[in-house]
């Protein structure tokens, strides 16, 4: 019975997005007159904002490269060219060669698979984890609030560099273990900010509807509140992808993230270290590649928090 | 005084969790710690001698007990007390981060203060895209960049080590660069938040200068956010300095760590994470009783 009425209630929703020029009462409650379709909403932001569009072409353009990389260059990642060591910039080898006579150029396509993913993957695990749990803690209250902001704030108070070594000395290094690591240290912060989202979405009229009506907490959880979440997520999603970049370089510059003979850009710095003094640019080309790609997150996302959520601003 | 319970409850459960997690690696640490051609018996005696064979609550609250009193441990592969180690070491941690700290806030703040007070002008943009460089940029490109540059090229300071006080230079600047990025953007939106307030308008209606408005009633007001923003920046400056002292060579508590990782040497890494995040914890709760001392707005709920 009452589910019959929350399905009546949803559909009537659905068809007055659908067809928000109808006038109604529910319209006006649900405050359709300022959705906005995505495409819609995109062309806003990059009108608004040229540097995000640039930079989201950039952020593109690196994908490409990142997938196209064999067809690219005519060098493999790992051939070796004894006589070409150390190599300056030059026609052949653009951005010179290193310590074993390998393309840096090369080694710089192949290496943006794994700062990409680095930058990707275990954000979005952490943004999943951190939604889940702080929806959880906001909206069910009580001891499940106490244990896991308790434990967010454990995570969040350690000095974040020093987490992440701790947890790579008890995983050991590796791609997969830099996934984890970085997904175990940044679900706090999500878990934070969802949670006051929740409290906040948990008084709205159309929570407690939803709730009066009988739906499940379950329900409401997943159909109402996290929804809602989603703009404030996806702003924290762009803005977590660069931080995430920059602790996977810094980890793998200190010897501890991803291992030889993978090739990350942190990586290739921390090798071309001992080689700072006669072939600087070993070190400071993959350096300008994580500044390029952080740089390009960071626009888009202060150009989506303008559009989606402009109360994030001030934090 | 709640916080003050909450704080230490916070790093009671973080000295637990560190703890654990360091336990939990595979493998009987005094084994790796002998090499291959330990006898058991050597192995097995040192383990004992170590406390190791203790269950591990027991080891824990041995632990805790210890390091209440400034007790450590004994580092595994230097042999020496880690709290003698971390002193020494915490002395240029310390200095590093004060100058780090001061370079950021006379830097980020002159920044965002010029930038707010012409807002839109090309000194704003100037510096808000100087700013958004300065927290794209990796700790250690900086750091190299800095090296290569002024030391290596220029020869006008050490390259590293900490010999004098030139040599603090360019890891501090290194170090203080993120922040300086942070700061001045936070700067510029809190002045610009502030001048929209209802008491410039009537401090500007009453006659007050330019400059009146701006020191009197705007910079002041602008502080609360800033020091919230100090406590975090701590936590960043603990980071990074972890990157600083190793492309300089400082033996700091960063550095430390690193070193401790290397060689396996669970009390050091153990030491030293858990007295930088003490001090990050500490330092949250002096922003907060400060927060209560400038905002009277915030007292009631202490």
């Amino acid at each position: 019975m009452l589910r019959k009425k929350e399905k009546q209630i949803v559909s009537d929703f659905e068809h007055r997005k659908a067809d928000p020029a109808g006038p109604s009462e529910i319209s006006e409650a649900y405050d359709l007159g300022e959705a906005e379709t995505f495409g819609k909403l995109m062309l806003r932001m990059f009108r608004e904002n040229k540097l995000s569009a640039v930079s989201l072409l950039v952020i593109l353009l690196m994908i490409l490269c990142t997938i196209l990389a064999p067809v690219l260059t005519p060098y493999g990642e790992t051939d070796m060219d004894l006589l070409n060591r150390l190599q300056p910039p030059s026609g052949d080898h653009w951005l010179g060669t290193d310590e074993g006579g390998r393309d840096v150029l090369t080694r710089l396509l192949y290496g943006s698979r794994v700062s990409l993913m680095v930058g990707i993957v275990p954000t979005l695990l952490s943004m999943v984890l951190g939604a889940l749990l702080g929806v959880m803690a906001g909206y069910f209250g009580k001891w499940t609030d106490t244990v896991i902001m308790r434990l967010a704030d454990i995570v969040l108070a350690f000095p974040s560099m020093l987490l992440a070594m701790v947890i790579m000395y008890t995983l050991g290094g590796g791609l997969f273990n830099v996934f984890l690591t970085l997904t175990l240290m940044n679900w706090g912060s999500v878990a934070r900010i969802a949670r006051s989202e929740t409290l906040r979405l948990k008084k709205s009229e159309f929570v407690e509807a939803a709730r009066s009506i009988g739906v499940s907490k379950w329900k409401i959880i997943f159909r109402h509140i996290l929804p809602n979440c989603l703009p404030t997520l996806i702003v924290l999603f762009t803005l977590n992808v660069p931080a995430a970049i920059l602790t996977e370089s810094s980890l793998s510059f200190l010897g501890l993230g991803i291992q030889p003979p993978g090739a990350s850009w942190g990586l290739m710095v921390n090798m071309g270290r001992q080689f700072l003094y006669n072939a600087p640019w070993l070190s400071f080309v993959p350096s300008a590649a994580i500044m390029v790609a952080v740089l390009s997150f960071n626009f888009l996302g202060d150009g989506l928090r303008d559009v989606l959520d402009p109360r994030l601003r001030k934090q | 005084m709640k916080r003050i319970v909450q704080a230490l409850l916070v790093l009671l459960l973080v000295s637990l969790m560190l703890f654990v997690m360091l336990r939990i690696v595979p493998g009987n640490p005094v084994a790796v710690l002998m090499g291959e051609h330990a006898n058991q018996a050597t192995i097995d005696r040192l383990t004992a001698e170590l406390g190791l064979d203790q269950p591990i609550h027991v080891q824990f609250f041995r632990y805790l007990s210890g390091a209440v009193r400034g007790d450590f441990g004994t580092s595994y592969s230097l042999g020496k007390p880690v709290s003698e180690l971390m002193g020494t070491a915490f002395v240029n941690t310390l200095l590093l981060s004060l100058a780090a700290a001061l370079f950021a806030w006379i830097t980020g703040g002159l920044c965002g203060l010029l930038a707010a007070i012409r807002k839109n002008s090309i000194p704003d943009r100037l510096f808000m895209g100087f700013s958004l460089l300065g927290i794209s940029m990796p700790v250690f490109m900086v750091a190299m960049i800095l090296q290569y540059v002024f030391a290596y090229w220029l020869h006008w300071v050490p390259i590293s080590g900490t010999a004098d006080w030139r040599s603090f230079i360019l890891p501090a600047v290194a170090l203080g660069w993120n922040s300086a990025g942070s700061i001045a953007r936070l700067v510029r939106s809190a002045l610009l938040d502030t001048l929209e307030e209802d008491y410039i308008d009537t401090a500007r209606a009453k006659g007050l200068g330019k400059s009146g408005v701006l020191f009197r009633h705007a910079l002041r007001n602008t502080m609360l956010p800033t020091v919230t923003m100090m406590a975090l920046q701590l936590s960043a400056l603990l980071s990074g300095a972890v990157i600083t002292e190793t492309v300089f060579s400082i033996n700091g508590i960063g550095r430390l760590a690193v070193q401790a990782i290397t060689a396996r040497d669970i009390p050091l890494l153990q030491g030293t994470v858990l007295f930088s995040t003490a001090i990050v914890i500490f330092g949250n709760l002096v922003a907060d009783f400060l927060y209560t001392v400038l905002d009277p707005r915030t007292r009631k709920e202490a």
